[in-house]
């Protein structure tokens, strides 16, 4: 269910679908931080550039910002995770999205790392 | 009714939502009514009925349930809670960041005066002599020691300076016209940083760091744009590491039009040794309750002196402390309003002022060697320590540091699920506090170490072989690690939950 989605370097992914792309964080991500306590949500309607911090998850470690992995207007917040910010551990790439985004550019998506770029990307940040 | 704290002790399997086991009672719990701890002077004034002074509709129907306690109880209280903690003048403090230093307990005697201690805020300049001369000389004091021309007092806390200094900056640039809001930070900057520039008003842009932990040039040179109004640096950064092409970033910064603001939570590392100033930065705030001795932690009153350069010195905060020359080497002093630049009051009065006349009592005590040694020991221990240290936890970049390093667990992690967190645990049990974990956060399973020069080579022997001994536990019986402390009046605490569902509330009779 992961390979088909696109990655950043700061470890959030995105599903495009209908025109609309939804954000979280990766499995690695989630791990790395570990426990997330509060997911602090981005306004409906706020535009957001490519790179641009939309949301903050905090975890029992520090808090932690969400860039936007592309430009456009937040059009959906997962507003499940006030109430069940472990959602983000548990299953970070359904229960645990964060975001979605009317990409204002969709050729932006193109720029970001499919799923085997980014798996040998946080191993090569590893060392 | 007296709690026998090794009695109540909490099994470690009981830690998990069991909050209501209390080590000591609550004041309220030991109440008994119509019990004092105290005795009011005779009535020297005609009495007057409250409801003559306060409306009927104010007044409380019901008394407050304030507990009600003998001095004698309520000093045994204290001191049974203040025994339960870990605390610098108990045990070895190792919190990177924090410079959790001895404090010299002649700067209390000092600070205790009655001249300092007893002086009402609005008494007339005339007879604040002393309080004024010695806030002017330390002035003076920090002026040399940070290379800058002018200094304020007012802030009350490192964050506090931080945003004292950016309302500077943005003071500064609205005057010459340009409009600027980007504050730049690296990665590995203090959370303090950008949590002042929001606070300030301003947007906040984080640049990578190097892989030796340093400021990268070329993120930089691609962050500094015209919108840039500051750009914010620790030095030595918060990995211990001095920034040696610190004045290639100012030169660059400047260029852009922009400022240099040096975070000087690090100041430990730089005494009698480098000044700001010197490195090119613009303006500096000084932990005093770090770097110059001054009691810290529970939030207890600091101070965030900051220093700045004759460029910024019209938009300083007032009232300043100004010396009139009376002739024959005599001077008086007076509270002058700042001129209109000025961003105004930061800080009621003079600052904390308690904080102040320790600050100064122990660099008049130090002096210009004695300051310089401070330095060049806390530098000493913490490369002593980091090479003790270095088999089980090597630094995260392994080159001399100063103050402090930045050692990693990941390797720990990775071989046997022990992490940076659990070790910080266990290192309670062997009488240490743990050192600062995950932070900075570009090191992975952060274990921040800062020693400060007031340590033995014997305590740092100690520590460093509990680390060891943690290290081999961790290969034998990790879980024995991981559900540290064990040691402790309180073991392990559900932080997660805690963050979730905190409950912050005590409701009598709710315990257990």
């Amino acid at each position: 269910m992961t390979d088909h989605l696109k990655y950043t370097k700061t470890h959030e992914w995105l599903r495009l679908e209908d025109q609309q792309a939804t954000v979280g964080i990766t499995d690695h991500a989630q791990k790395e931080i570990s426990d997330v306590v509060y997911v602090e949500l981005p306004k409906l309607g706020r535009q957001v550039s490519q790179g641009e911090e939309a949301a903050v998850v905090e975890s029992v470690k520090s808090a932690f910002s969400i860039y936007a992995p592309v430009g456009g207007a937040i059009v959906q917040v997962n507003e499940a995770l006030a109430k069940d910010p472990a959602a983000v551990n548990r299953s970070p790439y359904k229960e645990g999205w964060i975001f979605a985004i009317k990409p204002s550019d969709p050729s932006q998506a193109a720029g970001l790392m499919d799923h085997p770029q980014y798996e040998s990307w946080v191993k090569g940040e590893k060392h | 009714m007296e709690a026998d704290p090794v009695k109540v002790q909490a099994p470690p399997a009981a830690g998990r939502h069991s909050p209501g086991r209390l080590l000591e009672p609550l004041l309220s719990d030991l109440s008994e009514s119509g019990r004092k701890g105290f005795q009011f002077p005779k009535l020297d004034v005609p009495e007057v009925p409250i409801e003559r002074l306060i409306p009927e509709r104010f007044l409380r129907r019901e008394d407050v349930p304030l507990p009600e306690v003998s001095e004698r109880d309520l000093v045994k209280h204290f001191l049974r809670l203040a025994h339960l903690n870990f605390s610098v003048e108990t045990n070895f403090y190792p919190l990177g960041s924090c410079t959790m230093k001895y404090n010299p307990k002649v700067n209390e005697e000092i600070a205790a005066l009655a001249g300092f201690s007893k002086v009402h805020p609005c008494t007339p300049d005339p007879a604040l002599q002393g309080i004024l001369k010695l806030l002017f000389d330390l002035e003076e004091l920090f002026k040399e020691i940070l290379g800058m021309d002018a200094v304020t007092l007012q802030p009350a806390a490192g964050a506090h300076g931080e945003l004292t200094a950016l309302l500077i900056a943005s003071a500064y640039h609205r005057a010459r016209g340009s409009h600027r809001t980007k504050v730049v930070v690296p990665n590995s900057a203090h959370g303090t940083n950008p949590a002042s520039a929001a606070l300030a008003g301003l947007t906040v842009v984080e640049i990578e760091s190097t892989s030796r932990g340093r400021v990268s040039l070329s993120a930089l040179q691609r962050a500094m744009d015209k919108e840039a109004a500051v750009f914010m640096l620790t030095n030595p950064n918060t990995l211990g590491l001095f920034e040696e092409e610190v004045l290639e970033i100012a030169s660059l910064v400047h260029e852009k039009g922009a400022l240099m603001y040096m975070d000087g939570a690090n100041l430990n590392a730089l005494l009698g040794l480098f000044r700001p100033g010197d490195m090119g930065f613009d303006m500096v705030h000084v932990n005093v309750h770090k770097t110059f001795a001054i009691p810290h932690g529970s939030g207890g009153p600091g101070a965030g002196p900051v220093g700045v350069q004759a460029a910024l010195k019209p938009f300083l905060p007032g009232p300043i402390v100004v010396r009139e020359p009376q002739g024959a080497g005599v001077f008086r002093y007076r509270l002058a309003s700042p001129g209109s630049d000025s961003i105004g009051r930061v800080r009621s009065f003079f600052g904390n002022v308690g904080a102040l006349v320790r600050a100064y009592a122990y660099l008049r005590a130090l002096g210009k060697e004695g300051l310089r040694g401070v330095s060049e020991g806390a530098i000493l221990n913490a490369n002593y320590l980091k090479a003790l240290v270095r088999k089980e936890f090597p630094a995260a970049v392994d080159e001399p540091c100063l103050h402090e390093f930045v050692a990693t667990a990941k390797e720990w992690k990775a071989k046997t699920g022990v992490r940076a967190l659990d070790i910080a645990k266990r290192l309670l049990d062997h009488g240490f506090y743990a050192p600062t974990i995950y932070f900075p956060l570009i090191v992975e399973e952060a274990l921040m170490v800062e020693p400060t020069e007031t340590e033995s080579r014997q305590t740092l022997e100690a520590f460093a072989q509990a680390l060891a001994a943690i290290a081999r536990e961790a290969e034998e019986t990790p879980h024995r690690v991981q559900t540290a402390p064990h040691r402790m009046p309180v073991s392990r605490l559900d932080e997660v939950a805690a963050a979730r569902s905190p409950n912050v509330r005590w409701r009598t009779g709710a315990s257990s």
